[in-house]
């Protein structure tokens, strides 16, 4: 589909998916995408499009034609592997009231 | 899944106040009135920029230029967020800002009002962006992803919008005999215009059923209205200042003020493009995206050049 968007749009500058980290610590989170001409332009873009506030410590931008994404009409065979495998989780075991911080 | 059962999931999602995001089936109407609302949206923030860039450059003071100016910067950074999230539907950002400038597609006609005086700046701030954040916080928890997000962006920006508005209507009101003339004088010319924002009345609007339960829209256009008439009557108050309506009233009964009739042909000749500044709006944001082509031309060029060296370094 992107593909098809560049030939019919020749001048468009190319779309950026935008990260940004909010504060040390914390991981980069998806905050929106933007266009620009390159990487460099794409990160002062964002700065000024996604950070007038001092909302980010950190910017990670990636082309948006190279995000890959899961197919939401797979999802219920994407994630079926996890369905029954309640022993996963740490209430699955019985332990005796004696035993504290486990 | 046959196209009911993608009916039945989209259908259940919406039930459940669940969102739909960009690669969930959608139906093709809900896509398009999306497209056409969020676009709409898009280009009412870019054209909204132009009334009120009139008065950067003869703010009062330096505290009150930058203000606005960080203002109107706010309202640009609303426009990307919403072609973004545009765009996530499928339409390109050049397609969207050719609807703007052939005319094709409609922004918030409030903005084809001249801004005449600073007083305007104020009358702006208060009233056009008090209704806007009405209209807007209900729309956080639309039913499209991106646009819901966009809007939570959008809406925690605004507050400080309303806020240097009303700030300047009050040092006006509280200022000469000359001031405070120039205020009620704004918000007279911009009381009627800003309770047409909302749209037209309920009964005329055909769309908005489909659109509620969608969840795109969440208040019809009455019911924003007069959460906004009720509201901003109290805060003319505080200001000192007339609402310019001898029909207003206070109806114990509804628990509501009444208000005077809205003049809805005004309104339908400005959307036709037959208010004072349609022509200038559009010819002037037709202007800057063509003075700026060169522009965009020569970063891309220069992004080409830059990456070509490097794989021609990285190929050696
Ligand atoms: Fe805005
Ligand atoms: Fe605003």
């Amino acid at each position: 589909m992107t593909q098809e968007i560049n030939k019919t749009n020749k001048s468009e500058w190319p779309l950026w998916e935008v990260f940004i980290r909010s504060k040390v610590g914390l991981d980069h989170k998806h905050a929106g995408s933007l266009h620009a001409a390159d990487a460099e332009m794409a990160i002062e873009n964002a700065r000024d499009v996604y950070t007038r506030r001092m909302e980010g410590v950190s910017i990670w931008v990636v082309e948006s034609k190279f995000i890959h994404a899961s197919d939401p009409g797979e999802s219920e065979s994407l994630y079926d592997p996890a369905n029954d495998k309640i022993y996963r989780h740490p209430t699955f075991y019985n332990l005796p009231d004696e035993v504290k911080y486990m | 899944m046959t196209v009911h059962s993608f009916q039945e999931h989209f259908d259940s999602l919406i039930d459940r106040e669940l969102t739909i995001e960009p690669r969930d089936w959608m139906p093709d109407d809900y896509r398009k009135t999306l497209i056409r609302q969020i676009s709409q949206h898009a280009h009412s923030e870019i054209v909204g920029m132009l009334p009120e860039g009139n008065w950067i450059t003869r703010a009062p003071s330096l505290r009150r230029k930058a203000v606005l100016l960080a203002k109107v910067q706010d309202e640009a950074g609303h426009g990307l967020y919403l072609y973004s999230a545009a765009e996530t539907l499928g339409v390109t950002r050049d397609e969207l800002y050719d609807q703007l400038h052939t005319g094709k597609a409609k922004y918030s006609s409030i903005f084809n009002y001249p801004t005449l005086t600073w007083a305007d700046m104020g009358a702006i701030g208060w009233l056009v962006d008090g209704a806007a954040i009405m209209n807007q916080v209900p729309l956080c928890r639309t039913s499209y992803g991106p646009y819901a997000r966009a809007m939570v962006r959008v809406c925690k920006e605004e507050s400080f919008h309303q806020r240097q508005g009303f700030e300047i209507m009050l040092t006006l009101s509280k200022g000469t005999e000359i001031q405070k003339k120039l205020a009620q004088d704004a918000f007279n010319r911009w009381w009627w215009p800003s309770l047409m924002m909302f749209g037209p009345p309920d009964a005329e609007s055909p769309h908005t059923e489909q659109s509620v339960r969608w969840r795109i829209k969440r208040l019809t256009n009455d019911e924003l209205r007069q959460k906004f008439v009720d509201v901003t009557v109290e805060q003319a108050k505080v200001l000192g200042l007339e609402v310019p309506d001898k029909d207003l009233k206070w109806n114990e009964e509804r628990g509501h003020f009444d208000f005077g009739a809205i003049n809805w042909d005004e309104f339908w000749n400005v959307v036709k493009g037959n208010g004072p500044c349609n022509k200038q709006r559009l010819e002037t944001r037709k202007k800057a995206w063509e003075d700026g082509k060169w522009v965009r031309d020569a970063a891309m060029a220069h992004a080409e050049k830059r990456k070509a060296k490097k794989d021609a370094v990285k190929a050696a």
